[in-house]
């Protein structure tokens, strides 16, 4: 069982919404689309959903080519950022109402129906209307519907985005639980690269309609393939310089330049642009982070557990996060330091070098 | 720490005198002509309850009432899915939809006896373009001042013609108020049309419909103006609503005692009508 996408692209009125590309998606892990908000997402999505027609390419299900067919004759369910459920019917109509069309028998859809609304939790709510529910149940009704279909396809469109906090990490510690052992191809959309690593699986990232990576989601996590995928997959963003290899240094500026060690030491000489993680830039010295930078500090924010500052470097703006709580002082001058091994080295032709 | 400070009622004083003088004053006048027999130079005797006791037990009100049920029952059972039906024919997004909001709006846009003196002449059997066609062209015999069948089709079609569109503008603002979502989930389930309407349109469309009906309702139970100007009431009786009885017991006869008296039996019936319909209605959130 597999989704396959093959050179599969989105125009609208002449505006390109997704561009070719190919995928091949499998069911046992979450296939995350990772990108910001209008990076093709929800187009690429409704495309495999058949909502919207192709301009070009073809999609495969289980073998069998499905980009002619309407989203009813797909056999796939997707669940909406915001909660969909029919009005005026029961959550017990409600998560019935995929099998009722469909035709199975009023015995059989019964069993189903209280299973997926256990997995759910919401046996003791069947009775009830979709707006009696608080938002987190209408979302599991949803989400209720979408299982108990059986589909060969489940998409998820950012499902957790309207949630409040509490509710969205303890459903989504649940989700990638729910649909293992389903058989069915899942998609999950996300615009948070944390969300994409908790659920791991594979993920997908977009920029601009285009999918830039494909692949484990903590290989691609370790090993973005450009600089575009680097910065998709950071949050905060990703702290980036311009920088020159010369022999075996490594030159920032005039006052911060550390020996090349690793796979940086065998780069040729030349201009990189590097970029690290604003957690491998940290406020106190240790054994990784060694090369001491200086900035002025602009913007602080604290987490509780974390803290970040956002401070300026010759022009450029970085930030750095560190655990606990650290005192810094706004419109003055800091001491950062970076973890040189962890930095990425992307060549003039944005590919990742080192 | 108590603050005596009465300097708030006078914020609320302007609003008071508004629905005194709107409201509260000419009502009571209407109370107090509904229970006294009243002359010329201002003598008014003591009636109590007489006027409403003549009033509910006499037949031409009975009549007029049945008319008038008759009527509204017409307008709301035509005028509603007809609306809706526009409403959902209507283009959602292009170029288009303001075209359609204008020209839905333009009847609604002219006085009630414009809406009146246009139909009139437009029915004439002689010179009004419809009379004229039908009864020359198409063969059928049909005046409407002749006609009570001919009269009572006019009247609702000169009411459907006038307020439809503030139906379809209505289910209209209910229908583009539904997310995509909805029917990206029915197509994927593949609902039918019908259950699309069925359990996604109507049930998001229901508090506008209420409000719909509930205008509908009270604007047609209360209709003077255009049926007055299209057939005074005519011919003979047969078009004569309530609000047309009561001006000529009022005005024609000056029977001003039995006239307040029905017309505060008119205001209690709009009032229940609507109350009973509105609660019905809202039942179901409420229980939540």
């Amino acid at each position: 069982m597999s989704l396959e996408l093959k050179n599969v692209s989105k125009r609208v009125r002449g505006i390109c919404h997704v561009k070719e590309t190919s995928l091949t998606l499998k069911p046992g892990h979450f296939n995350v689309l990772l990108g910001e908000t209008g990076a093709g997402k929800t187009s690429l999505i409704k495309l495999m959903a058949g909502l919207d027609g192709l301009a070009s390419g073809q999609i495969i299900l289980n073998g069998k080519d499905v980009s002619k067919l309407s989203a009813q004759k797909r056999n796939i369910s997707l669940v909406h950022q915001f909660f969909v459920n029919y009005p005026h019917m029961s959550v017990f109509d409600n998560i019935a109402s995929p099998l009722k069309i469909a035709g199975v028998a009023k015995s059989e859809i019964a069993g189903r129906v209280e299973e997926a609304a256990g997995l759910m939790k919401l046996a003791p709510y069947l009775k009830r209307n979709p707006h009696e529910l608080s938002g987190g149940q209408q979302q599991r009704c949803a989400l209720a519907r979408a299982i108990v279909k059986e589909s060969d396809a489940v998409f998820l469109d950012e499902p957790l985005a309207n949630l409040d906090y509490k509710l969205r990490e303890e459903l989504r510690d649940q989700l990638p639980e729910l649909f293992a052992g389903r058989g069915a191809v899942v998609v999950y959309a996300t615009s948070e690269p944390e969300e994409a690593l908790l659920l791991g699986g594979h993920t997908a990232l977009m920029t601009d309609g285009n999918v830039v990576q494909f692949g484990p989601t903590s290989e691609i996590y370790r090993n973005p393939k450009d600089l575009d995928a680097a910065k998709v997959f950071s949050n905060p963003p990703i702290n980036t310089a311009n920088v020159v290899k010369q022999g075996d240094t490594v030159v920032l500026s005039d006052s911060v330049r550390w020996t090349a060690t690793g796979a940086v030491a065998s780069l040729k000489d030349g201009p990189y642009t590097l970029a690290i993680r604003p957690h491998h830039v940290l406020p106190v010295e240790t054994p990784e982070c060694s090369v001491r930078l200086e900035g002025h500090v602009q913007v602080t924010e604290l987490s509780g557990s974390e803290s970040s500052a956002h401070f300026d470097m010759g022009g450029q703006s970085w930030v750095s996060l560190s655990a606990g709580v650290h005192p810094y002082f706004v419109g003055e001058v800091h001491a950062f330091y970076l973890d040189p091994t962890h930095c990425f080295f992307f060549g003039a032709d944005g590919a990742l070098a080192a | 720490m108590k603050t005596q400070n009465q300097r708030a009622w006078l914020f609320v004083l302007p609003v008071l005198f508004l629905v005194a003088f709107n409201a509260l004053i000419p009502m009571m006048t209407v109370v107090n002509y509904s229970v006294q027999e009243t002359f010329g130079d201002n003598l008014f005797f003591w009636e109590g309850l007489r006027w409403f006791e003549e009033v509910l037990r006499s037949e031409r009100f009975h009549n007029a009432l049945g008319r008038q049920f008759f009527f509204t029952f017409m307008i709301l059972i035509i005028e509603v899915p007809l609306g809706v039906a526009i409403a959902l024919a209507m283009p959602r997004k292009g170029p288009w939809v303001p075209v359609c909001l204008v020209l839905m709006a333009l009847p609604m846009l002219i006085p009630w006896n414009v809406v009146g003196a246009m139909w009139n002449i437009f029915t004439l059997p002689d010179i009004g373009l419809l009379g004229y066609f039908l009864n020359h062209v198409v063969g059928i015999s049909y005046d409407m001042t002749q006609d009570p069948v001919a009269a009572w089709v006019t009247i609702i079609v000169m009411d459907v013609w006038h307020w439809t569109s503030l139906v379809v503008l209505l289910a209209y603002a209910g229908l583009v108020s539904i997310p995509n979502a909805y029917y990206q989930a029915a197509e994927i389930d593949g609902a039918s049309n019908w259950a699309v309407f069925r359990f996604i349109q109507l049930p998001k469309m229901k508090t506008v419909l209420t409000i719909a009906v509930l205008l509908r309702f009270m604007d047609s139970f209360n209709i003077y103006t255009e049926p007055f100007v299209l057939t005074g009431g005519g011919p003979g009786n047969s078009t004569t609503l309530l609000s047309i009885d009561l001006v000529k017991i009022a005005l024609g006869q000056f029977d001003l005692g039995p006239a307040a008296a029905m017309s505060l039996i008119y205001f209690a019936i709009t009032l229940f009508a609507s109350w009973l319909f509105y609660t019905v209605m809202t039942k179901d959130d409420n229980k939540a």
